[in-house]
């Protein structure tokens, strides 16, 4: 059964309440936009590049703890990161919270961020977990529209 | 039971309760608390009997065949009709439009009465705390016409501004659509006083009766409306079927906005002749389960009384209200004065995605997200709100779950 405590567990709340990047950059190289339409979710996500290499990173928006808590442990996944390494990543996570692959056995870039693997016991949440990651998706792939995720 | 509960309101609210299988069922291990009746209602087994006894006995197409079973399905599908042209106490059965539900309705309103009466320059009044199947299908209508959509403004409580509501009126104003009951606040509106000032400039009024028809008698020949939209899935009947009255004078008026079988006369290649009300406005066959299960959805609403409905739902409000708004860093989103059984909710720093989770958790059904009503959201300055919504077999004890519930929702983010 679906437990709420692997939902909200305290990484999770704590990043929640005190967002990772949770700035505006000065100049960043992409922005990119996501939405969460069903419930309102919002991110600007926004990298500044070196290269193929993230060097900063910053997101603002609003959500849910889930869609929060993600947004801030992406950013703090992703700097320092090449596009090829984020790519595979964001896969592996997307897959994870959809409850496709086992985090245990069959991450290789997953790290810290199998704490969100309880997600995927709660079907409604999937989404709110997923969205800054396929933002960032979108943000590395150069995609020109804002993501949503209906 | 909370006997005092039906000492006051009359209502045997245990024996009700039987009569909805759904609400014996158990979620996450617990007994369903459902609180998302404003969303839709649950059905009692007299409404799933008698959509199992058509399938099972009546089933035919309606207003076509001489046999048995097409006189009977037809009986049975113009009966519903007569039930709901009393409910409302409609003049004639001619002014009972079924539809797909509201949304279908007001569509049929914009598209047809639009199309015929509503040109460029011309003035649309809806109000600020519309769901938006009464915005969308007036801002189109905008758009094809060159109309303007005008907004009537609301107070902190949710109430409407009746003066700007006034200063809005013109020359210009070819319809005004409003909520009756506000599905994301709760607010009731004045309607007969909105009626009666359209009225004095000889402009007709469409209410959204969505959250109204549930909990409130209406008699849309003392009301004076002249359209009035509302769904079978909100008054204990199934989905996909909703009604649209209005006033024949308007209706005769009116031209289809689809055309096809049923709604004819006569039909060759040079020239058809469209069918009599209602028939004129319902192309294709109908969905006849679902009338004939909203007329015995009604039916049942009217065993009980709509009266006694109102009065125990608002019994529950004000508990409700007493209570959930009671606990500390609750704020209530919508307190007018005059409110239906709708308590919409935000807590401090939580956001209602999570507090809906939390709550399911528990066995508890609330809607958590922004109720179809983006612009009542962005005016009170929140991405959403949590919504418990009462129905004439909730009880206080459920109430008081929602409130145990909550402080659980608060622990965990403490
Ligand atoms: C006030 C109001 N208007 C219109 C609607 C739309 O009803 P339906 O989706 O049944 O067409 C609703 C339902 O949520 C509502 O609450």
């Amino acid at each position: 059964m679906a437990d709420l405590n692997e939902l909200y567990q305290q990484v999770i709340l704590d990043h929640n309440k005190k967002p990772r990047n949770f700035k505006a950059l000065e100049t960043p190289s992409i922005t990119q936009e996501g939405h969460n339409p069903l419930c309102g979710d919002h991110i600007t996500l926004q990298l500044e590049m070196d290269g193929d290499v993230v060097k900063d990173v910053g997101f603002q928006g609003s959500g849910c703890a889930i869609s929060k808590a993600s947004s801030s442990m992406m950013t703090a996944a992703v700097k320092g990161k090449t596009k090829a390494e984020i790519e595979a990543i964001a896969d592996e996570f997307i897959k994870m919270v959809r409850g496709e692959i086992d985090p245990e056995t069959e991450s290789n870039h997953l790290g810290r961020l199998k704490i969100f693997a309880g997600v995927k016991d709660f079907p409604a949440r999937v989404k709110c977990a997923a969205l800054s990651w396929r933002t960032v998706q979108a943000a590395v792939e150069g995609s020109p529209d804002a993501v949503s995720t209906e | 039971m909370n006997t005092q509960t039906q000492k006051v309101s009359g209502l045997d609210v245990a024996a009700i309760r039987q009569e909805f299988p759904i609400l014996s069922e158990q979620v996450n291990g617990k007994p369903l608390v459902y609180l998302d009746n404003a969303a839709t209602s649950q059905k009692p087994q007299c409404v799933i009997d008698t959509i199992n006894h058509y399938y099972a006995a009546q089933n035919s197409n309606v207003h076509r065949g001489v046999h048995y079973l097409s006189q009977l399905a037809t009986r049975e599908y113009e009966g519903a009709r007569d039930i709901i042209k009393k409910f409302l106490n409609a003049a004639s059965d001619k002014e009972i439009i079924f539809t797909k539900g509201t949304t279908d309705a007001i569509n049929l309103v914009a598209m047809s009465y639009g199309r015929k009466f509503i040109k460029e320059g011309d003035e649309i009044i809806i109000s600020a705390m519309e769901h938006h199947a009464n915005i969308v299908p007036w801002q189109m209508l905008c758009e094809q016409t060159g109309a303007v959509l005008r907004v009537i403004p609301m107070n902190d409580d949710g109430e409407l501004l009746m003066e700007e509501y006034e200063k809005l009126l013109s020359p210009k104003t070819k319809i005004v659509a409003v909520a009756y009951v506000s599905n994301s606040l709760g607010t009731i509106n004045p309607v007969h006083r909105i009626i009666e000032l359209a009225h004095a400039q000889d402009v007709p009024v469409l209410i959204d009766g969505a959250q109204s028809a549930p909990h409130l008698k209406v008699d849309v020949r003392e009301l004076d409306c002249d359209f009035y939209a509302f769904s079978g899935h909100k008054v204990c009947g199934p989905t996909g079927i909703g009604v649209l009255y209005g006033k024949q004078q308007w209706l005769e008026q009116m031209p289809p906005v689809q055309g096809g079988g049923d709604m004819i006369k006569v039909v060759t290649f040079e020239k058809t002749t469209y069918n009599d009300l209602p028939y004129k406005l319902e192309a294709g066959t109908p969905h006849i389960e679902g009338g004939i299960g909203l007329g015995r959805a009604i039916q049942y609403l009217e065993s009980i009384g709509l009266d006694k409905i109102a009065a125990y739902e608002h019994e529950l409000l004000e508990y409700a209200t007493e209570v959930i708004g009671g606990i500390k860093g609750v704020r209530l989103i919508g307190t007018a004065n005059q409110k239906a059984s709708v308590l919409s909710f935000v807590i401090d720093d939580i956001h209602p995605h999570d507090i809906g989770t939390i709550l399911d958790q528990e066995g508890i059904a609330v809607r958590a997200g922004h109720h179809c009503a983006q612009p009542v959201m962005k005016r009170f300055g929140v991405p959403a709100t949590a919504r418990a919504s009462f129905a004439f077999y909730n009880t206080k004890e459920e109430i008081d779950a929602l409130a145990t519930a909550l402080q659980k929702v608060i622990e965990v983010f403490g």
